[in-house]
């Protein structure tokens, strides 16, 4: 292995992701430009920008499930860019989508028994067995995103707002290392944004995270830095008063 | 042995369900059916392979396949073979110009056995090749087109053209497959004369022990995470992607697992009626399949043997009594069925009988225990 560092060896800033000259193209079209994105171990990352900045495309970029045109994405020193996407998940990067996407046919807990990081291949999901690790772990993940008494409803039947937790709770199960998640309280009324908050606050101390949001004031609660996305390109990156006194930032996005 | 309980049979219900089938299967039709129904039955219970096959890769997988005739012809046709071999032997066919070869060869002026059809002088290499050869076409079908990620709509189409280009292909080769007569005149298994009437009755009942160890394999993939995960892939392939899984793996296995099914219900198929033709592998026949597994439900295992069954009377209770129209009635009762119960038979008792069931229990006086 050569990734044994040395006791001595200076201090380097840790990122976990580290993006580099990141470019996509659809058919001519750059939907993101020579992009470059750091974020550190443990540090909540939101991402804003007005409609067609590239935020959805840059976590798309990320998780693989856009191939990147040019450019580097390495996590935790791995490069991503040439890995399919189950792999990338399994080197530890979860990605949560825009509209919940949870299994609608399937119970809360099977919802998260799905998830649970063993049982990968055919073979092994054949032989899964639910331990008692597993159920504990479902239990603590229902806990966590407060649906412990809906554990056993189909989850076609939870408020959306719920949904939306179920599915960061399918994440929390593989416990990935950096977690991406895209518009997290879209529809979701006041106290379920304050929940969320709560939650995203607790869940992002023990990993990295990127948040794409809308809301100002949520983004504030949860955000240690704020990157504004503009046309595909970093626009403004720094502490949410940093960026949101920027005037190239109140130009584009926050004027109107 | 509580967990094989647990996961193979499920519920109470569900083996109440298994039992009825198997009192029908091993009890009821034997007493009441002379062995030329008792036959026909066993013909429509080899199709219910493909039904079941159907329910795993289309009702839970959510993968379309319209070839399935092309598995469950090409198990047939490696049991054909075999038992084509060993009824042409020297002395039965000392009449040809070339004894010794199927008589169909002879007719082509081929003068000696192809290369093809050696290994199908083995028992045991035919028994292998039953499941193995459409399993291996699955796998390499599935791969090709999970791994790129072809629509379903895309796949379905893919595999009618492969069921019309071997149909096609075992049509035009008559030399070597027997054309569209397909391979007759079968007689013995090892020896065993399949055309008597105690070797019909066997064989009904191998076929039904067959059948229901495919049952009882369907439910043990669809109980445990597997099955889960082909629910979870149909609602959202993207989220199952992104927790890690590869998704066109499973999608291949569970073809292959469906091809398999067909296969050995193709063999059986052959081993009962007797012959194997083009008939049953291509365009028309596959989709023939596909309704058996729709009308008894395309989410219930055992709603799809009853859906065969009962298409299958139909079919011959219709041409029979209404020699002109049946057709039409058959299409009739496929539209009305398939528009007013998406899920089929199985949707039905879901729906309608099983509420009232569970309604009546609390009312009845406590059972002992």
């Amino acid at each position: 292995m050569s990734n044994v560092i040395a006791p001595d060896m200076p201090d380097k800033p840790e990122f976990a992701l580290y993006v580099e000259g990141l470019t996509v193209s659809f058919n001519g079209f750059v939907a993101v430009n020579n992009l470059s994105l750091y974020v550190d171990k443990g540090e909540t990352r939101v991402v804003i920008g007005p409609n067609g900045a590239g935020k959805t495309t840059v976590l798309d970029l990320i998780c693989g499930r856009t191939k990147a045109t040019s450019g580097s994405i390495r996590f935790n020193d791995i490069e991503l860019t040439t890995m399919s996407e189950h792999k990338i998940v399994r080197a530890g990067v979860g990605r949560k989508f825009q509209t919940p996407s949870i299994y609608e046919t399937l119970t809360v807990r099977e919802n998260l028994e799905v998830s649970f990081p063993r049982g990968r291949t055919v073979f092994g999901a054949l032989t899964f067995r639910l331990t008692p690790d597993v159920v504990e772990r479902v239990e603590e993940v229902a806990e966590e995103i407060f649906l412990s008494a809906h554990l056993d409803r189909p989850a076609e039947l939870l408020s959306h707002g719920q949904k939306q937790w179920l599915e960061i709770g399918m994440l929390l199960m593989q416990s990935p290392e950096l977690m991406m998640l895209d518009e997290p309280v879209a529809g979701m009324s006041v106290s379920e944004r304050e929940k969320t908050a709560e939650l995203l606050n607790r869940i992002g101390k023990h990993r990295s995270m990127i948040v794409i949001e809308h809301d100002m004031e949520f983004a504030r609660h949860i955000a240690d830095k704020v990157t504004v996305l503009h046309q595909g390109q970093v626009l403004a990156e720094g502490s949410m008063d940093h960026v949101q006194n920027d005037p190239r930032v109140i130009e584009v996005y926050l004027g109107h | 042995m509580s967990r094989f309980y647990k996961n193979v049979l499920g519920s109470r219900e569900g083996v109440i369900g298994l039992a009825i089938l198997a009192v029908i299967v091993f009890v009821v039709f034997p007493l009441v059916l002379d062995v030329f129904r008792l036959n026909l039955v066993g013909k429509y219970l080899s199709y219910a392979f493909v039904a079941i096959g159907l329910v795993m890769c289309w009702g839970y997988g959510g993968i379309l396949s319209l070839g399935q005739g092309v598995f469950f012809g090409l198990g047939g046709y490696c049991m054909a073979m075999f038992l084509k071999l060993e009824a042409s032997t020297p002395e039965a066919t000392a009449i040809q110009s070339t004894p010794g070869i199927p008589d169909f060869m002879d007719w082509n002026q081929i003068t000696a056995l192809p290369l093809l059809w050696e290994p199908f002088k083995s028992f045991a290499f035919t028994l292998i090749a039953i499941p193995a050869i459409p399993a291996l076409l699955a796998v390499l079908l599935g791969v090709a087109m999970f791994k790129r990620r072809v629509g379903e709509v895309y796949f379905a189409i893919v595999t009618q053209a492969v069921a019309l280009i071997l149909s096609v292909l075992i049509i035009g080769q008559q030399g070597y497959t027997g054309g569209v007569n397909g391979i007759t005149d079968l007689k013995t298994l090892l020896g065993w004369d399949i055309r008597s009437d105690s070797a019909r009755l066997i064989l009904y009942f191998v076929n039904g022990v067959l059948l229901f160890g495919c049952i009882l394999f369907g439910k043990f993939l669809l109980s445990s995470k597997l099955g889960k995960l082909l629910m979870a892939m149909r609602d959202k392939e993207e989220r199952v992607r992104f927790s890690g899984y590869d998704v066109a793996n499973f999608k291949v296995f569970v073809f292959a697992v469906a091809a398999v099914f067909s296969a050995i219900g193709g063999a059986m198929f052959t081993l009962q009626v007797g012959f194997m033709s083009p008939s049953f592998v291509g365009i028309v026949p596959s989709i023939e399949m596909v309704i058996f597994a729709a009308v008894g439900g395309r989410l219930s295992l055992l709603g799809a043997v009853y859906g065969t069954l009962i298409v299958n009377f139909g079919k011959s209770y219709f041409s029979e009594t209404f020699p002109e129209v049946w057709l039409f009635l058959m299409g009739g009762l496929f539209i009305a069925v398939v528009m007013a119960f998406p899920n089929g038979l199985a949707g039905i008792y879901k729906d309608y009988v099983r509420p009232r069931l569970r309604l009546a229990r609390p009312v009845a006086p406590k059972e002992a225990v």
